[in-house]
């Protein structure tokens, strides 16, 4: 029942949004439906509910750590969307980085679909059948898509264009993935078993390994396209760039997670399989080659956006080298998927601002914000230190445990290569925001910017939770966090 | 029936290479539609012995959305978009054949090495869903405008689809369902970007798209 509501609130919130005219009622609707989604999530945390649809629809620990994170990210960047939605509200707007007019589209489609966008990323977690779990995800894309171009102008349709085509194509490659996985689970007199993710891993021993490993394969490229693993990232600076703020925050901070869930899934049946040594082998190396990629266009990145966006690749890049580490580095990778969207999304906002007050996104002509906009420098400059991995925020704490797990497994390798990789990147980012914060104003008349209480609260409240993650575990997320990993292999 | 599925399977490969010949984006349109409603017919010639409610409401729906809607939709872009009407290609369309067949060899090559857990009805029918899979990516990759890349989109689908015909994989009813649904919003939505593309640049290379990248 619980698990049917969190589903249809969004969705039947989403099509609502869509027919009611009053900008203030929708808006309204919109932040009540992502609090009750939230409030049932927090529900299902304390007492997780029975499978629904012959188990096809099931809560365990993974699915309800990443329906967690979505959920809280969406109620805060919804906080923010409020704010937003009211700034935006005048037509036409003029472009901040070629001056020309442009329209947005209408409030009324962004509303419903955000709200698409959290009832399909629902929906995701929720999964336990591979062939759902794919109409899922192409979903998020499909309505993630009109996101990007809220702004309408020339620059946001590419980007959106580019999203469209290449995460489809990678996500049709998973289908593929899916009939592969069907074949490998056909047993020896060809009868067919319900791809389930639970059927499969009891018939794991029985699975065909060659097809399996295509499968992988297959699951691996399509997926990992949507999470943004290099090369198959192109997408990704595009889009975080060109959409509003809002929506980078989400699309980093939650949707580049259910991909990650989607490619966990397949996992969970080839380890039952005994194939960890083979995905291991291809997290590592996806993970070291993502967060190489990210340093290289970090270290000579003009815009702040696409610094942010190259970020994310570089942290799925941890996300999975994490898991193909194994051990207590699974315990790390699960913990940082929180970390990172609270901080991504975090910064993602902040960002927002900037640009808001700035009108430029090249970090170049930003100065001297610390006098300009204080109190969003001050969390920006303390988000990019959290975020590069810092004590004493969550983020530093899960990728200790990271790489920890590296050295004490015998992977030296592997962990001075994550090692140098965060050095680097850690210089690239510091060097930016540091120019960005400090010094003059180039308009020295200007003087302090207002700063209105909805666009500095919901990054705040997320540097908070950063903080506390770092010197302080609740007991509860430390159970679900370790359930969640032992069923990935790992854990403590 | 199995002279059947051979004549729909042959109509495939025929449609692929036809493809890569046209020149006239409506008629890419037309041969794409084709392409959809013979993979649509597949799995009604392939296990006529099991045709029920089920499978015939299914057939029906895609072969409805494949043949008829799609192609209204793309056609009324192409109108109302005042598109080109002309495919461009980065490549000539003779050496586009010839990579077509490569693509189509290189599908019977593979399948000839392929240890294959399931008997299948059709000898050519993996191979042909290979091919199609291939000239999909490469009708994505290899043509300038918005249109064709969409087309190449659904191709790839549909060389999917007969993949996972070709395997006997039964996806349940609900998830053949949803994968056809999305494929009708990506599609819907991508032509209503296909539109937006044609008013913001006048036409619908993709090659103009190219603003963004790292400097």
């Amino acid at each position: 029942m619980r698990l049917a509501l969190l589903f249809l609130i969004p969705f039947l919130g989403g099509a609502c949004a869509f027919i009611i005219r009053n900008n203030g009622l929708r808006r309204g609707m919109f932040l009540a439906a992502c609090f009750m989604h939230l409030s049932l999530t927090a529900s299902v945390w304390i007492v997780r509910p029975v499978g629904i649809f012959n188990g096809w629809l099931v809560l365990d620990a993974i699915g309800t750590l990443f329906l967690g994170v979505t959920s809280l990210l969406f109620f805060i960047a919804g906080l923010y969307a409020l704010e937003y939605l009211k700034r935006e509200d005048v037509h036409p707007q003029s472009d901040e980085e070629e001056g020309f007019m442009f329209m947005n589209a209408p409030e009324a489609v962004f509303t419903g679909c955000l709200l698409m966008f959290l009832a399909s990323m629902t929906l995701v977690t929720m999964c336990q059948h591979f062939g759902l779990l794919w109409v899922g995800m192409e979903l998020t894309t499909l309505v993630s898509a009109p996101l990007i171009y809220f702004h309408r102008h020339h620059r946001s349709l590419e980007a959106t264009w580019k999203y469209l085509v290449i995460c489809s194509v990678g996500i049709a490659l998973a289908l593929l993935g899916n009939i592969f996985l069907a074949i490998a689970s056909l047993d020896a007199g060809g009868k067919a078993v319900p791809l389930l993710v639970r059927t499969l891993i009891d018939q794991a021993g029985i699975m065909s390994l060659p097809w399996l490993k295509v499968a992988f394969i297959f699951f691996l490229v399509g997926y990992g396209t949507k999470m943004g693993l290099a090369p198959l990232h192109t997408w990704l600076p595009d889009a975080h760039s060109e959409s509003p703020s809002v929506v980078s925050a989400l699309l980093s901070g939650a949707l580049l997670n259910c991909a990650f869930l989607s490619i966990l899934r397949i996992y969970q049946v080839c380890a039952a399989a005994r194939l960890e040594p083979f995905c291991d082998g291809l997290f590592i190396i996806f993970g070291l080659l993502s967060m190489a990629f990210a340093a290289l266009f970090i270290l000579r990145q003009a815009d702040y956006k696409r610094m942010l966006a190259y970020s994310s690749v570089e942290h799925m890049g941890i996300l999975v080298f994490g898991i193909g580490i194994g051990g207590q580095a699974v315990f790390g990778s699960m913990f940082h998927v929180i970390n990172h969207s609270l901080a991504k999304a975090m910064l993602f906002l902040l960002a927002g601002n900037v640009l808001a007050v700035f009108r430029t996104k090249l970090s170049g002509q930003v100065k001297g914000m610390i006098r300009v906009i204080p109190v969003t420098g001050a969390l920006l400059f303390t988000g990019f230190f959290a975020v590069s991995g810092m004590p004493p925020f969550g983020v530093f704490v899960s990728k200790f445990i990271i790489v920890n797990g590296a050295f004490t497994r015998g992977r030296i390798w592997a962990g001075a290569c994550f090692l140098a990789i965060l050095a680097a990147i850690f210089i690239g980012m510091v060097t930016t925001i540091l120019r960005m914060v400090q010094g003059e104003p180039e308009d020295k008349e200007s003087g302090r910017s207002p700063e209105p209480f909805l666009r500095v609260f919901p990054p705040a409240v997320l540097c908070a939770m950063l903080f506390i993650l770092g010197v302080y575990m609740p007991a509860f997320l430390y159970r679900v966090l370790n359930e969640a990993a032992r069923a990935l292999g790992g854990g403590f | 029936m199995k002279e059947w599925v051979d004549i729909v399977l042959i109509a495939i490969v025929v449609a692929n290479l036809m493809l890569l010949v046209s020149s006239r984006l409506a008629a890419c349109i037309r041969i794409v539609a084709v392409q959809g409603i013979a993979a649509g017919i597949l799995p009604l010639v392939m296990h006529p012995s099991e045709i029920g409610l089920e499978m015939l409401a299914f057939s029906g729906c895609s072969i409805i959305l494949k043949g008829v809607v799609f192609p209204w939709l793309l056609s009324r872009v192409l109108r109302e978009g005042n598109v080109r009407r002309e495919v461009e290609a980065f490549v000539s369309f003779s050496s586009s054949v010839i990579v077509g067949v490569i693509c189509t060899g290189l599908a019977f090559w593979i399948t000839r090495r392929l240890p294959l857990p399931v008997t299948v009805l059709s000898p050519l029918i993996i191979p042909v869903s290979f091919a199609t899979i291939f000239i999909g990516l490469f009708v994505i990759t290899s043509r300038v405008q918005a249109m064709t890349q969409v087309l190449g989109y659904l191709v790839l689908e549909n060389g999917i689809y007969v993949t996972g015909m070709a395997f006997l994989v039964q996806q349940p009813v609900v998830v053949e369902l949803g994968i056809l649904l999305d494929i009708f919003v990506a599609v819907f939505v991508m032509g209503i970007a296909i539109f937006h593309i044609s008013r913001e640049f006048d036409h619908i290379d993709t090659q103009q798209l190219s603003k963004l990248r790292d400097n």
